[in-house]
């Protein structure tokens, strides 16, 4: 029965690469690009963690508070934060992100109105707090609650879309490694954002790359914010628990 | 009075579909084939080529490799196309195109030229297939070309 058990469980990763297997996107870049973000001088994304660093002391809101006027020391406070991120947010009943967070938090605590998704200000926050985290391993929370809404991530990673018909799993699990066009297809690890992307010219967070992929198949991709973009990243965070954290990364 | 937008979609979705048949060429296949071109005439292999070479159209250089364009920027997740005149005959290649997972459901290689079963497709491709008939009929001519 035991081994049985055993063998159904290990079925679904057929494809998947093993924990020791597992790489980085930056693991299949081009030289120059890794040591585009090793070196915190020549890294774009670090405007924005300084932008971010800046956001972290400015009061705002009604109640003019700053993120420091209850966190403190961000570089203490926040560190290891990111990487237990997505979490379950009691306000929502829900998983959030990090961006999810900081906006619940101007909502609730500061109180002022959220930043628009994608916008300057909340990639700066974002990738400011993800930034004390860098190095450390991904450490999914063990919150039981969270289970239903991995699960579904883990089923929109399997499931076919778009006009190509294709899933998640057919490139990223099966495929990793092989050339897409030009490009590499990594193990979609998400483990440097935000990041600074040189395709975009720009910091963009993880839903936007994950939107970029849905567009790639000719799939209607879910808005910034829904529900099935954080159980993505909800699920994709559990697969790469234990890998180290990178941001702010640098992708091509 | 609240039903109204319903039924307003109801008869777009109805429209879209009756538009989507048409954009599908009837197609017998026979075997492992389809013998007769989808446009009941011959394609052309140098627009074939065009439409190979740019890939948001054709997209088939993501995946494979071909003796058509600069080697760095062609797909490895398929069979190369070098040589497919020698394998297959011009029928199976029609139907390769035309919609491989009749041979193959599990296969990562779209369904060129049919619309049923697909999921969350983006508005502009809704109910139209990735290529049309003539599009196909293009490619096919140029792929009984590439002989080993
Ligand atoms: C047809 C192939 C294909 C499909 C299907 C696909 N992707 Fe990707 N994905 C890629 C490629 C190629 C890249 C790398 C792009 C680049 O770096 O230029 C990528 C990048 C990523 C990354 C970034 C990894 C990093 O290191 O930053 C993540 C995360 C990701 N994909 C997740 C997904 C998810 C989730 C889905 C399904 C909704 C998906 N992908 C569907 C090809 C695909
Ligand atoms: C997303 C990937 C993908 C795309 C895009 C794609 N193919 Fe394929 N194709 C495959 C794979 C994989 C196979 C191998 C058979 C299989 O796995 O089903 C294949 C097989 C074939 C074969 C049979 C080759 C042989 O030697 O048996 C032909 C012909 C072919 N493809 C033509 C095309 C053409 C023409 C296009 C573009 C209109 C195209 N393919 C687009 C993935 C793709």
């Amino acid at each position: 029965m035991a081994f049985v058990l055993a063998l159904v469980l290990a079925l679904p990763c057929a494809g998947e690469a093993a924990a020791a297997d597992r790489r980085s996107g930056s693991d299949f870049m081009a030289p120059e690009t890794r040591a585009m973000q090793a070196d915190d001088m020549s890294n774009p994304a670090m405007l924005w963690v300084a932008d971010g660093e800046q956001s972290w002391h400015r009061p705002e809101g009604a109640a003019g508070r700053a993120c420091a006027t209850c966190h403190g020391d961000a570089t203490r406070s926040m560190r290891g934060v990111a990487a237990r991120y997505p979490a379950f947010a009691e306000a929502t009943g829900r998983p959030v992100d990090l961006s999810g967070r900081i906006n619940l938090c101007r909502r609730t605590h500061q109180p002022a109105p959220p930043f628009a998704s994608e916008s300057r200000e909340l990639l700066a926050l974002t990738a400011y707090v993800a930034y004390q985290s860098r190095g450390m391993p991904i450490a999914p929370p063990q919150d039981p609650r969270l289970d239903p809404f991995r699960a579904n991530g883990g089923a929109l990673y399997e499931r076919r879309i778009g006009q190509l018909d294709l899933s998640c799993a057919a490139c990223h699990d099966a495929r990793w490694g092989q050339q897409l066009g030009g490009s590499v297809i990594p193990q979609a690890h998400p483990t440097a954002y935000p990041l600074y992307r040189l395709e975009w010219q720009s910091v963009g967070s993880l839903q936007r790359r994950l939107r970029n992929c849905m567009v790639g198949v000719r799939a209607e991709p879910y808005a910034f914010g829904a529900p099935e973009l954080v159980d993505l990243e909800l699920f994709l965070m559990g697969r790469a628990g234990g890998m180290a954290l990178e941001t702010p990364g640098v992708r091509p | 009075m609240r039903k109204r937008p319903f039924a307003t979609l109801a008869l777009i979705v109805g429209m879209g579909q009756a538009q989507a048949d048409d954009a599908l060429a009837p197609f017998e296949v026979v075997g492992d084939a389809i013998a007769r071109p989808l446009t009941g005439a011959a394609g052309d292999a140098g627009r074939g080529e065009r439409l190979l070479l740019d890939r948001r159209r054709s997209l088939c250089l993501l995946c494979h490799s071909g003796p058509v364009a600069e080697p760095h920027a062609q797909g490895t997740l398929a069979p190369g196309l070098g040589g497919v005149g020698s394998r297959l005959s011009q029928g199976q290649i029609r139907l390769r195109i035309v919609d491989m997972k009749r041979l193959d459901p599990a296969t990562i290689m779209p369904s060129n030229h049919r619309i049923d079963g697909l999921e969350r497709v983006a508005a502009p491709y809704r109910g139209q297939p990735v290529l049309t008939a003539g599009e196909i009929e293009d490619i096919v001519a140029l792929l009984v070309t590439l002989k080993e």
